[in-house]
């Protein structure tokens, strides 16, 4: 501001421009010399980091365990050859799991990206029961949802079954997906939107050629997010799921409560082993995923 | 002048949520209020039978514990990840360090519940090791009681806790901390003095992260705590499936979810403040 008007505003940002590069010059070599710290947190971080993986080592190392009990009997694979060759149930529920996880997040993301398009850009009479409608499923307990689904489902006479599964999976992936995607049309520039409007495009055009373009990237991480939330759910699918629709998680949860197999160790192991392989190459977009 | 297309577009939507979201809601309300059907169901007759029936001793004992399980959890959870959120926020590798959190956070839910069942069940881990060693607990069970269901929670709810707060804290200028200690404060008050108003808004969600969930919990009781464990969440799944009591299920479910709101609009009625307060970066501004 004062550069302005003493006349020597190129002079004043040279120095300040080599002022600047001299501190983070001296910055990154204090960085460097500096020893790495052993801090406190540092120490609660990797007691954490063991707290959270020391039961699922547990369950890889019992994996291979030949006998059913606790007691270690010797190496072997046996508990993987009976879930990949002879567990044809876990398989149809992983199946029904899946077909429902796509499904769902397919109907959650045309409906959430839909609506978040709307209340971004435009103003009208509903927009605040759009907005607080969307935001008041993810904060009830899931169990209230469930419950409540059930006795709707009960009272509207609709039988319990995929159907009723895939309305609620859609039902609560809805408020992430709108989530997600109104973020990233809060940061894309409404300017574009205008251009195109003023160049003549049709609503239609603008919504498929300009705004989802735009907010693919948002799209496409509240897809992922609502098939992970869908494959993850227990509690309300639980309560809304009928004959033929058993999920994976309810078919572990019948694994746990009517008699343990060590095939639950095996697959156990198995779905670590897929998290690490699905997580580890987005590892440099998990940050954008926690800012969430 | 160009045409408001927004009713067009949030309609789908709207409709979806009304049916499948508020109309349940609507129904549990109304059901509760209504008189039991012999089985299952209500009958359409006014009554207050169900909040009567909510104020004997055995809910409320299981009121109260929900109550405590859940503070004493989301406290512990709290107190754990704030560290680690901090830890990641200033470590130079983030991304692998989120990496390592993320994975027991979406590894399936039962799955991690089962691990603790196989690590501290009567033939677990913990019981075998210890016999090896000739030492041979008889008739003690590390399960099914609430010390084991609040250590599962806390297992279950740290990712929930630590990455809101990592990402709060790694939005923080930590130049201010040593301002702090340049001016004279200790260690423990520069944090507590100046980090800590700044990530309130982390604080806050990851608060309501671990206790929502954690207050309607109903897998984790179940499954890792005994008959004297049950939450208010596994007397709602009774009414309904067991006893069929449907009203008496959604007074309860309306009271866990009146709890719920009215905890997150206390906080959320304070969380706009603190955001202003962390764009600002004003640690010592008025608060």
């Amino acid at each position: 501001m004062a550069a302005r008007n003493h006349g020597l505003k190129p002079l004043r940002i040279a120095t300040l421009f080599y002022a600047r590069r001299l501190v983070r010059k001296s910055a990154k070599t204090a960085a460097k010399l500096m020893p790495k710290k052993v801090t406190g947190s540092n120490i609660i971080f990797w007691i954490v980091i063991g707290f959270l993986f020391a039961p699922l080592a547990v369950l890889i190392i019992y994996s291979f365990n030949k006998s059913r009990s606790g007691e270690w009997a010797g190496f072997s694979f046996i508990w993987y050859q009976k879930l990949f060759l002879g567990s044809p149930d876990l398989w149809k529920a992983f199946q029904n799991s899946v077909t429902i996880a796509f499904s769902s997040a397919a109907m959650a993301t045309i409906l959430g990206t839909l609506a978040a398009v709307g209340t971004a850009r435009y103003s009208f009479k509903l927009k605040s029961y759009v907005s607080t409608m969307s935001f008041i499923p993810m904060i009830l307990p899931e169990i209230v949802v469930g419950v409540s689904l059930l006795v709707f489902f009960a009272g509207v006479g609709l039988q319990l079954g995929m159907m009723t599964v895939w309305i609620a999976h859609t039902t609560f992936n809805i408020p992430f997906v709108y989530l997600l995607v109104s973020a990233r049309l809060e940061e894309s520039d409404p300017t574009i939107i205008e251009a195109a409007r003023d160049l003549g495009a049709s609503e239609l055009q603008t919504l498929f050629r300009v705004i989802i373009p735009m907010a693919l990237p948002g799209v496409a991480s509240a897809f992922l997010t609502a098939v992970t939330l869908s494959l993850e759910d227990f509690v309300i699918t639980f309560f809304v799921s009928g004959p033929g629709a058993t999920t994976l998680p309810l078919y572990i949860y019948s694994m746990i409560r009517f008699g343990v197999s060590p095939v639950v160790n095996a697959l156990s192991a198995v779905m670590v082993a897929g998290t690490v392989l699905l997580v580890y190459p987005l590892r440099n977009f998990l940050k954008v995923f926690a800012a969430r | 002048m160009k045409r408001n297309y927004g009713m067009a577009y949030a309609t789908p939507q709207a409709l979806w949520l009304t049916v499948f979201f508020a109309a349940p809601l609507l129904i549990i309300i109304a059901y509760s209020f209504l008189k039991k059907g012999l089985y299952g169901g209500v009958e359409p007759q006014l009554s207050f039978q169900a909040y009567v029936d909510m104020a004997n001793p055995t809910l409320l004992t299981v009121a109260v514990r929900t109550l405590w399980v859940s503070l004493v959890a989301t406290i512990m959870t709290i107190l754990i990840a704030l560290p680690c959120g901090y830890s990641i926020a200033r470590s130079k590798n983030q991304a692998i360090r989120l990496f390592l959190v993320i994975v027991p956070f979406w590894t399936n839910f039962l799955v991690r519940i089962y691990a603790w069942i196989a690590i501290l069940g009567n033939e677990g881990f913990v019981n075998q090791a210890l016999r090896l060693i000739g030492f041979r607990p008889e008739g003690f069970q590390f399960l099914y009681n609430q010390g084991a269901v609040i250590l599962v929670l806390v297992y279950m709810y740290l990712p929930y806790a630590i990455l809101p707060l990592f990402s709060t804290i790694d939005k923080f200028d930590f130049t201010l901390l040593e301002a702090a200690r340049d001016l004279g404060a200790t260690k423990m008050q520069s944090y507590l003095k100046v980090m800590l108003p700044n990530i309130k808004g982390g604080v806050v969600t990851a608060v309501l992260f671990t206790f929502i969930p954690i207050f309607g919990a109903y897998a984790v009781p179940l499954l890792i705590g005994g008959k004297d464990s049950y939450m208010l969440g596994n007397v709602i799944a009774d009414q309904v499936t067991k006893t069929r009591n449907w009203p008496l299920a959604s007074a309860i479910s309306m009271t866990v979810t009146l709890l719920t709101a009215v905890s997150v609009f206390l906080f959320a009625l304070k969380k706009p403040k603190e955001q202003h307060v962390e764009k600002d970066l004003d640690p010592v501004g008025g608060h």
